[in-house]
């Protein structure tokens, strides 16, 4: 890059109370260039972009923007001198419209006149490819037309450098392919981007260069363009861990779970209805059901696990109808779920990992006639922690102090060891570091081999790929026939997620 | 008719406090912060105005003082749950407890005084017109006050930058503050507002409605304005026809004695408050309506992160 510098860090330095996030971080951005940081999650990509936005101070370092050593002490400081943040989970108000949400971001004077606003809104939007209606709710919108406000905010405040943290993790393919092609004319007309990721073929694609962080140091730069995605991977996560599950194929027996014609009303106002929902799953294969965020994928797993009841529809564990089974009776029965949020859903964040065992896993003879038997319960939670390899203190640490990925590994085991025949789990690799993806692909592969039928919901399309036999996906809570994997393509499955499929056909494109 | 005019007049009369109080409280809830100190603010407003007014002779002053003695109960509060992001609710409850002690030593030696209150104003030519003249435009000050209050606020929610930015705060204060919105300031002026109202609610009842001072003579307004917001779902003109209710269903009980009806006064006296509550549990059934206006944030402290 021949260009000018737009952004330079030098030294940055960020402590947190026992841990160092960022530990003496260097970086350079040019004007129109495409930037890439990457790391794993933990390696202190978070904390260095809200040092650059001025969410948080740096312990040391300087910043120095076209030229200047400067000090960014707030988000409204950096937005005046041109850095435009795009968070992963949005900084939208979802009660105000489209509008409104823009003119909280720009000056008084800028914002007084709505008309003008609207105006320009539709203007820049259309001028990237991104269509805006100004007056619609928040609320209403798709996560990709959220993250097209979120942008076209940062562009209506003339921003010269945009920060965008994992934007495409909430996007179909298509949609990202647009993205793609909004950041590349952002980038040919001078605007820099700092583009966070861990989807190394993405970085590939779209970016010049790469800063790759690993625990709060710089690990190494490249040109994503010229190397492989696994030696930005080795950048990434070290020498010493697999960066791959190799999965054999499944060997699918009987059918065990048949939904037919699922409906259930939305009972949030803002959550999803399922609409004529009907699949098969047989023993030993993993079924994948991809989509886009709030498309069902919750409901789903709900009324599979009978936190919720259907209105309309059948569900059958062989031939047990479980439309009216309790939570509680379907555990009995062999159904286990990993939901999709680990604090709070998946285990209670101030109490043990002994006692979150107990939560799911009583059954297992851990409690005799109403009374806890705690060595029993320790003893199984050590050997979760044993045999899944979860990096903790011991049984007595709390849930809360674990890394995401090791307790998300505790809580899979907590459901593995319990050989259920039915495992529904819901992104159960999400903001997971990739050694405890790895830990976590391998121990459902395992259970689908020892003859359970697994339920995979994920919007990582990569891991779908990967593990399932057979994929299907949800648009506004129906869903698409399922294909097996090995004749899908990312293209169709795209299509299909945006909701391009015969609603209530649910053909079994496979069986 | 005469009868309804009369009827519909002193209703407004009643529910006037109740309505002052409650606007107040939603545009501090609307910030994210509950305020449980309604009570305490009022009567401290209630207090400061009739002392003021029986030792300086002038209602304008009394007013002024008692929006002062609200605002400055308001910044205790602001200070213990904003400042120091204290338990909202715990402080509340203090706020109140502190104030209904406070104004009752204050008052003590003014028990019995009396003064001559707020004296109805007739608005030349809309006073004149049948029914709506007599029942909004043949009222006191403050009472007019409270309308221009509602319109205002009214206003303000919804056609203004400031309506947005106190909107964006109370929905989500962590994106507010990356949206680069002074957070505490918000909230700050937000509380200090509710506790001017919450003093001028306090003085209408001694320097208006019943011109004198008693211990605890808010006889829990202070509470029903705040579950009036919340059934209002924190819409203000739910918060007038609520408030207005109120009013007509605490006047009815005299209504009723006048027409020779024979029930307990103990039941009749519950009425409004029940009558209130019922009507607005069945407004706030829409949830969509209801989730676009309920501050998502309310209760929460916020802590700005470092």
């Amino acid at each position: 890059m021949t260009a000018a510098l737009r952004l330079k860090l030098e030294n940055i330095v960020k402590e947190y109370p026992g841990c160092r996030a960022n530990d003496g971080i260097d970086l350079t951005v040019g004007a129109g260039e495409i930037h890439a940081l990457l790391g794993e999650n933990g390696a202190g990509k978070s904390t260095l972009m809200k040092v650059i936005y001025g969410v948080v101070q740096p312990d040391e370092g300087r910043m120095i923007w076209n030229g200047h050593p400067v000090t960014v002490d707030s988000p409204a400081r950096a937005r005046e001198m041109g850095i435009g943040m795009v968070f992963q989970h949005f900084s939208l108000f979802e009660t105000l419209t489209v509008a409104e949400n823009i003119a909280l971001g720009l000056p008084a004077d800028e914002a007084r006149d709505r008309r003008k606003l609207d105006q320009r809104i539709r203007e820049v939007s259309g001028r990237y490819g991104m269509a805006l209606d100004p007056r619609r709710y928040v609320s209403t919108l798709s996560v990709g037309e959220r993250q097209r406000v979120e942008i076209v905010r940062c562009l209506i405040q003339e921003s010269t450098l945009l920060i965008l943290d994992e934007p495409t993790s909430v996007l179909t393919p298509q949609e990202v392919t647009a993205l793609f092609a909004t950041l590349r004319q952002l980038s040919s007309e001078g605007c820099s981007i700092l583009f966070i990721s861990h989807k190394l073929e993405e970085v590939r694609s779209l970016c010049h260069n790469a800063t790759v962080l690993r625990q709060g140091k710089v690990s190494g730069g490249c040109r994503p363009g010229e190397v492989s995605a696994v030696d930005i991977a080795r950048l990434m996560v070290g020498d010493d861990t697999p960066i791959s599950t190799q999965v054999s194929a499944a060997q699918a027996g009987d059918v065990l779970l048949g939904v037919r014609n699922l409906g259930c009303k939305r009972r949030d106002p803002f959550g999803t209805s399922l609409t004529d929902v009907s699949f098969e799953l047989r023993q030993g294969e993993i079924v994948g059901i991809a989509g886009v965020a709030g498309n069902g994928q919750d409901e789903l797993l709900k009324a599979l696990s009978g936190e919720i009841r259907p209105d309309r529809g059948s569900m059958d564990l062989d031939s047990m109808r479980m439309n009216a089974l309790s939570p509680a009776q379907r555990r009995k029965l062999g159904v286990a779920v990993v939901p999709e949020e680990r604090l709070g859903r998946g285990a209670v964040p101030g109490m043990s990992l002994a006692q979150n065992a107990l939560l799911t896993a009583s059954g297992q003879d851990l409690v005799d006639r109403g009374i806890i038997r705690f060595g029993r319960v320790r003893a199984f939670s050590r050997e979760v922690i044993r045999r899944f390899g979860v990096r903790c203190t011991g049984e007595d640490s709390t849930a809360a102090s674990l890394s995401g990925g090791n307790l998300q590994k505790y809580i899979i085991g907590r459901e593995a060891l319990q050989n259920p025949r039915l495992l529904v789990a819901s992104h159960p690799t999400w903001g997971v570091d990739v050694g405890s993806a790895v830990a976590i692909h391998e121990a459902l592969v395992k259970l689908r081999d020892e003859g359970a039928s697994i339920l995979l919901i994920s919007e990582d399309l990569d891991e779908l790929f990967q593990l399932c036999s057979r994929i299907g996906a949800l648009c506004e809570g129906r869903l698409s026939p399922l294909a097996c994997t090995a004749e899908l393509s990312i293209e169709q499955l795209g299509e299909w997620m945006a909701g391009g499929f015969d609603s209530g056909e649910a053909s079994h494109a496979a069986a | 008719m005469e009868l309804l005019t009369n009827i519909l007049a002193a209703m407004v009369v009643a529910g006037t406090p109740l309505l002052l109080v409650a606007l107040g409280e939603l545009i501090c809830e609307r910030s994210g912060v509950l305020n449980l100190g309604q009570e305490g603010m009022m009567l401290m407003g209630a207090v400061a105005g009739f002392v003021v007014a029986l030792t300086t002779g002038s209602l304008a002053v009394a007013v002024f003082a008692a929006v002062f003695a609200g605002i400055g109960m308001a910044l205790l509060f602001a200070f213990m749950a904003v400042t120091l992001a204290a338990n909202q609710y715990a402080a509340g409850l203090a706020l109140t407890i502190f104030g209904t002690g406070l104004s009752a030593f204050v008052g003590a030696g003014f028990v019995g005084e009396s003064i001559n209150g707020f004296e109805r104003v007739a608005i030349p030519l809309l006073s004149d017109i049948p029914v709506i003249g007599r029942v909004l435009f043949h009222q006191d000050l403050l009472v007019y006050f409270s309308l221009v209050a509602f319109a205002g606020i009214w206003l303000f929610l919804h056609h203004s930058r400031g309506g947005l930015l106190l909107r964006a705060v109370g929905e989500d204060p962590e994106a507010a503050n990356a949206n680069g919105l002074k957070v505490l300031v918000v909230r700050y002026l937000a509380v200090a507002f509710g506790g001017g109202m919450a003093g001028l609610a306090g003085a209408y009842l001694s320097l208006a409605y019943t011109p004198m001072w008693t211990e605890n003579m808010t006889a829990g307004r202070g509470w029903i304005a705040l579950a009036l917001v919340v059934f209002a779902t924190w819409r203000p003109e739910r918060v007038l026809i609520g408030a207005w209710l109120f009013g007509a269903a605490s006047i009815l009980h005299l209504v009723l004695q006048g027409l020779g009806w024979r029930a307990s006064t103990e039941l009749l006296a519950m009425l409004p408050y029940v009558v209130t509550i019922l009507m607005l549990i069945l407004l706030s059934f829409d949830p969509v309506r209801t989730r676009l206006n309920t501050p998502l944030s309310l209760g929460q402290p916020y802590r700005p992160s470092h």
